[in-house]
């Protein structure tokens, strides 16, 4: 049973570029993406109980870096892309310093106060960041002389960040420090008196996640090659948590089932109503009331009962 | 000096609107541990409401659509505390994550009924004229809404202070679990509260209508305003709302009077120096 599923997976990773068309390619791409972003949401949710409702922050701002460095001030893609990951990974430093002086719904408001602001100037700043009409006509970079113009080459490119990313977060959350983290966001008292230090389990996690968040922005850059203040608007953090929880808070397959869902849903959607953003909240109403634990855990709980009543 | 004036006022009127959106934010956190997202939601509402009625009824009175805003929000608002929130009282993640799903509904709702361009809201014709204070010259209007906001803080006060209800609400505030054992009816305090704040923002959003008009995307710049006020003054604390409004109306006031590309940036160091060295707010009884 366990082989078929795996041959299941790297089937559906591996075939479109040789089989589907451009579009799919495309949407297979952005899924990646996405599912890398909402994994390092994840991190934070799901693995740490700690409820960020400003992930867009690491997304935009990294591609914001990106953008601007490489359009406006000459940088080459590679110190763009070393630049703006440092610079989003220290604003993760500073930003958890603020947002972990509170825990759960403190948490929540100081993190989306904190990406509201961040948002509020990406639409004033228009001397800088051109406001509403966002950043236009960047390039993809070309690592080792490889073009990543075609939609193929670029998606065997964010298939191999992604799955990448994948491991690394795998092996983060399985680690010894992975059980501190759980132990954390369960137990903080019991963790403290253990001689953990509770506060900065948390900090590292959040440093983690803006890091690889920084990372799904610039493969968001380098997909889109424009960028606009939505990017980092509560809709595209919100899309993120939705990810996460409908796929599954605190298991790895989830969010990447997740981000699929809202992807396809979103891609799908828009080809028959104009109103995303209502579809998004009513999503997240039917998900939090019909199916609160998610549809990964939901189906492996019936695959499961499924082999319990074979035997 | 009459750029200071000016300005100054301008800071208390913008106060006095935020301290109309967040007591009620405020006073729902307090009690039900609840981050109300969709609060921006409807003093949107409130505002696109005040557009269209007294756009089309010539007329009309802007304290009267400010009630009857109140009402209908308070409305919707109890609605959605009834059918939703209330199925997931031991959910309290479930319950932001619907609030703000509620959130984009409503602004998505407001944008397909009354198109993305901005609405202007008429101000009231007998408050029209400037009025003349002391050599100085004040938009008649804004004065009018400082003391509004002032009005509704002390009948907040008094509601919570001396009647009954508000004696019940302050104990739900303090400890739930025990105010429902000596028999307060806390769920039915919960709508009640959730309708009230739901209330006081449409109406809010009525009055402030002739200053910011009713535009989309006016939540989504409204709320951050709120909860930076809530995490200032202190979550469940009227006092700490009403002190965290006006300071925070001072500060993007006059950040976005001299320094109109940083106020964002202005605006977000208070709120850091009071999490750093008071994580409870200015007057926080509650820990977050």
């Amino acid at each position: 049973m366990k082989w078929l599923g795996w041959a299941l997976i790297a089937g559906s990773l591996l075939l479109p570029p040789l089989l589907a068309g451009d579009f799919y390619i495309n949407l297979g791409s952005q899924i990646l993406i996405a599912a890398i972003f909402a994994l390092s949401l994840n991190l934070l949710v799901g693995f740490g109980g700690m409820t960020s409702l400003g992930h867009a922050s690491y997304l935009g701002v990294a591609a914001y870096i990106s953008a601007l460095l490489t359009s406006k001030y000459g940088f080459g893609q590679g110190a763009a892309a070393l630049v703006s990951i440092s610079g989003t990974v220290a604003m993760a430093g500073f930003f958890g310093v603020i947002a972990l002086r509170a825990t759960g719904l403190g948490f929540l408001m100081i993190t989306l106060a904190l990406s509201q602001v961040l948002w509020g100037l990406a639409y004033r700043m228009s001397d800088i960041t051109n406001g509403d009409n966002g950043i236009a006509g960047l390039t993809r970079p070309a690592p080792f002389g490889i073009s990543l113009d075609g939609p193929v080459s670029f998606y065997w490119f964010v298939l191999i960040v992604a799955t990448f990313a994948f491991l690394m977060m795998a092996v983060f959350v399985t680690s010894a420090f992975g059980s501190s983290l759980k132990g954390v966001r369960d137990q903080p008292r019991r963790m403290a008196a253990l001689g953990f230090n509770p506060w900065l389990i948390r900090w590292i996690t959040f440093v983690y996640a803006g890091f690889w968040g920084g990372v799904s922005g610039l493969l968001y850059i380098y997909y889109h090659r424009y960028i606009h203040p939505t990017s980092l608007s509560t809709t595209s953090s919100a899309e993120a948590l939705l990810a996460v929880i409908a796929g599954g808070s605190g298991t790895l397959g989830g969010p990447v089932a997740g981000a699929a869902l809202v992807l396809l849903l979103k891609n799908y959607a828009s080809a028959y109503v104009e109103r995303w953003n209502m579809l998004l909240g009513l999503v997240f109403l039917f998900i939090v009331l019909v199916m609160p634990s998610g549809i990964v855990p939901g189906v492996s709980r019936l695959v499961t009962k499924l082999r319990g009543a074979s035997r | 000096m009459q750029f200071w004036i000016i300005q100054g006022l301008n800071s208390l009127s913008l106060g006095g609107l935020l301290f109309l959106l967040s007591s009620g934010f405020s006073l729902i956190f307090g009690l039900m541990r609840l981050a109300n997202l969709t609060h921006g939601a409807f003093f949107m509402l409130g505002t696109y409401f005040a557009a269209i009625a007294l756009r089309s009824y010539d007329g009309l009175n802007i304290w009267v659509t400010a009630l009857g805003a109140g009402v209908a929000v308070a409305a919707i608002g109890g609605l959605f505390e009834r059918l939703v929130l209330a199925r997931l009282r031991a959910n309290p993640l479930g319950q932001v994550l619907v609030t703000l799903g509620m959130s984009f509904i409503i602004s998505d709702a407001c944008l397909m009924l009354w198109g993305g361009d901005s609405i202007p809201v008429p101000t009231p014709q007998n408050l029209q004229a400037p009025t003349r204070l002391f050599g100085f010259v004040f938009p008649t209007y804004r004065l009018v809404l400082v003391g509004c906001a002032m009005a509704a803080a002390v009948m907040l006060y008094l509601l919570l202070e001396l009647t009954r209800l508000g004696a019940m609400i302050r104990a739900g505030v303090d400890d739930g679990q025990m105010a429902r054992a000596v028999g307060i009816p806390v769920s039915r305090l919960f709508t009640l509260v959730f309708c009230l704040g739901a209330g006081i923002a449409g109406a809010g959003g009525v009055l402030g209508g002739p200053i910011l008009s009713a535009y989309p995307g006016l939540d989504a710049d409204m709320l951050p305003l709120a909860l930076i006020v809530v995490i200032l003054g202190g979550i469940g604390s009227l006092l700490g709302a009403f002190i965290g409004s006006f300071i925070i109306g001072f500060i993007y006031t006059f950040g976005t009077a001299l320094f109109p590309e940083l106020a964002y940036i202005i605006l977000f160091l208070p709120m850091i120096f009071v999490i750093a060295f008071r994580p409870q707010g200015l007057f926080g009884r509650v820990g977050a």
